[in-house]
């Protein structure tokens, strides 16, 4: 089993005839994700990778009964493309797009919250159930079908955890990759929450980083509502304040809030271990199962 | 994007918000100039971007004629916290009662634009919100319907401020709120908002600060961004050229990676293990050779590297790629500047371990054996350094 994502999950694809969403789609074919459908205004009746593209996401969901979505759109246009998927309604955006205005953000979460839909991302990797589907741009080679649930801010660092699960032999049920935005869709409780109702998820991985208060929540919500075991990772000890480490919402604040230190805190103080290194991260994982 | 003061304070007087009579000069001479025509007492403003200016000595008060000349001296070509000063504001000097602050920013944790105010102005505000959380009023703004005029006079009567002032203050705080939200603002400020005897409200301070990935749809902002100069040093100059996430950090261990959260760890790391990281260098996703061979020469110019960690996790960056461009940047050298330690994975990974000029570089098989090396390397050149 899995959470948001698996085998049956019908995708369709925003933005299939750009150069990133054609060749992304191609991957994702190539892994087995059921596309079946894209979505581009002006482009409806073509044909890219072996897929319908449709004018609009509604039509792609009525016409192909496609229930998720891929957002590819360049970050002018992406709130647009995910009110589109929000209101079609499918049940699951995954918003890749690196750049979204902030502003654009707010008025996409305000809407989302009163949906049913996740919303993840953007700027995120996407989400992949090994050997059933991946909605995104993670490298599927990498991960391997079991039962520990990750969640992350950060694309490549989750690459990493799961190299070093792997190694070790210990696969993945689902792994989310939340994005590094300041405003974004599903969050670590979010997150959390799916992954504790998950019967086959065994251990939870979460990686945070610096910025904002997402693991002080989170850490909080394990400590009230969260049974399955969690580890931790937090990346950012080393950042200075008041300097933006690549992503838009990793930024330590002038007057302190949001420091790797209060976050790795807040996560041991809800009994959550947390690993110096990826390295620890997984020997920690191998100890709880 | 930052505003400077000068251009902020432009942007908020045309919107309306009043702010004192100023000049803009880069030398001396342009400096008293201004203060003539606008009437003594004047202050004199640096215009870089850091904070507590005043207190750096960025802000000085003149009385007269001399008193501009010298202030202007002092202040234009000074180094402001490793700024160079190369404009000032020259300003009326408001004579004022009181001082609030009024705010917009985007709280990210409600994901909501807030509005605040406080009747405690003048100072570090961030200070105030950490010792003194009631005294700043805050009214989160549905961003879908924008600030509504009530929210805006609900903040001013809860921060307390006086009810003869009241309605010109909502009035700033709607503009404020209008010009955040249509210039695409992340933090509008001003502190002080200044309060004079007879109850007029000045703008004697202006932040605008801009979410960089709206300035496309700003050419005005992006002119302004041009004209104002950019503030960080040679090597943040550089990187913004090659369009690399780049922020310099005091240590001796370069590192270059791929992807936000995976090059913080690897700095981590490199304190993890003893070392000390000298900068944050992020390619991003999917950098060819070229932009690889650039990072490289990014990091080989900071003086302060004894030796270069390369940790890249392909997913949409292929290691054949990162492999060419690491060979590229290394083969122009006869002796290679500074130690490299190359650890490649996922995508490609073993097609570019094949490709690398293991002549020029030491590969490392993992994240942390990578690191150690680097840290080792580091070490032994610092140690040479000492003993020549």
């Amino acid at each position: 089993m899995s959470v948001l994502v698996d085998e049956d999950t019908r995708v369709v694809v925003q933005g299939i005839t750009g150069g990133e969403g054609n060749f992304h789609t191609e991957q994702m074919i190539e892994y087995g994700t059921n596309v079946v459908a894209g979505a581009v205004p002006g482009k409806g009746g073509q044909e890219v990778a072996g897929v319908p593209v449709y004018d609009t996401v509604e039509q792609a969901a009525v016409e192909e009964d496609a229930d998720a979505s891929v957002v590819f759109v360049p970050p002018a246009f992406a709130a647009d493309a995910i009110f589109e998927a929000l209101d079609a309604p499918v049940d699951v955006v995954v918003a890749i797009t690196e750049g979204v205005p902030v502003q654009d953000m707010a008025r996409v979460k305000r809407a989302e919250q009163e949906s049913d839909t996740y919303l993840v991302g953007p700027n995120c990797p996407g989400v992949i159930t090994p050997g059933e589907a991946k909605l995104g741009i993670l490298p599927g080679n990498i991960f391997s079908s079991g039962n520990v649930g990750l969640v992350s801010r950060s694309g490549t660092l989750t690459y990493q955890v799961v190299d070093n699960l792997t190694e070790r032999g210990i696969g993945q049920s689902t792994a989310i990759g939340i994005g590094g935005d300041p405003i974004i869709g599903t969050d670590f409780v979010d997150a959390l929450q799916v992954f504790d109702e998950d019967p086959d998820t065994d251990a939870i991985v979460m990686c945070g980083e610096i910025g904002g208060e997402d693991e002080e929540e989170a850490a909080a919500y394990i400590d009230e509502h969260v049974d399955t075991p969690v580890v931790g990772f937090i990346a950012g000890r080393t950042a200075p304040p008041g300097k933006r480490m690549g992503h838009a919402g990793a930024i330590v604040s002038g007057s302190g809030t949001g420091t790797a230190e209060s976050k790795i805190d807040a996560l041991r103080d809800a009994g959550v271990p947390v690993g110096d290194t990826p390295e620890e991260v997984a020997d920690e994982v191998e100890d709880l199962l | 994007m930052r505003l400077h003061e000068y251009q902020a304070k432009q942007v908020f007087a045309d919107a309306g918000i009043p702010t004192p009579a100023s000049g803009l000069a880069a030398t001396v001479d342009e400096a008293v100039a201004a203060a003539e025509e606008i009437g003594y007492p004047v202050a004199i403003k640096a215009q870089v971007h850091v904070g507590g200016r005043g207190k750096a000595g960025g802000i000085l008060l003149a009385d007269d004629e001399s008193e501009a000349r010298e202030a202007a001296t002092d202040i234009l070509g000074m180094d402001l916290k490793g700024f160079t000063v190369e404009r000032v504001l020259v300003e009326e000097a408001v004579d004022f009662e009181n001082e609030l602050y009024v705010g917009v920013t985007m709280d990210r944790g409600e994901g909501k634009p807030v509005a605040m105010v406080s009747t405690k102005g003048g100072v570090n505000i961030e200070e105030v919100a950490e010792e003194d959380p009631d005294a700043i009023a805050r009214e989160h703004i549905d961003p879908a319907f924008g600030m509504h005029p009530y929210q805006a006079r609900k903040a001013v009567y809860d921060a307390g401020v006086d009810s003869a002032v009241a309605r010109d203050v909502s009035s700033v705080l709607t503009t404020l709120y209008q010009l955040w939200d249509e210039k695409d603002g992340s933090d509008a400020e001003i502190n002080p908002l200044m309060i004079t005897g007879d109850d007029e409200v000045v703008a004697a301070d202006a932040v605008l600060n801009v979410d960089d990935d709206a300035l496309f749809r700003h050419p005005d902002l992006q002119e302004m961004e041009e004209e104002g100069g950019f503030g960080g040093d040679e090597l943040e100059r550089k990187a913004d050229e090659y369009d690399f996430d780049y922020v310099r950090l005091s240590g001796n261990v370069g590192i270059i990676g791929n992807g936000a959260g995976l090059v913080m760890t690897t700095l981590d790391l490199v304190d993890h293990y003893g070392g000390s990281p000298a900068n944050f260098l992020d390619v991003g996703g999917g950098a060819k050779a070229q932009r690889i061979a650039n990072a490289l020469d990014m990091v080989f110019s900071d003086e302060n590297v004894d030796s270069v960690v390369f940790n890249i996790f392909g997913g949409i960056t292929r290691g054949d790629e990162v492999a060419k461009g690491i060979n590229q940047a290394l083969e122009q050298f006869d002796e290679i500047p500074k130690p490299v330690v190359v650890r490649l994975a996922g995508t490609n990974a073993a097609e570019g371990m094949e490709i690398l000029n293991e002549d020029l570089v030491t590969v490392e098989q993992t994240l942390e054996s990578a690191v150690q090396r680097a840290v080792e390397y580091a070490d032994d050149v610092a140690g040479e350094e000492v003993d020549a």
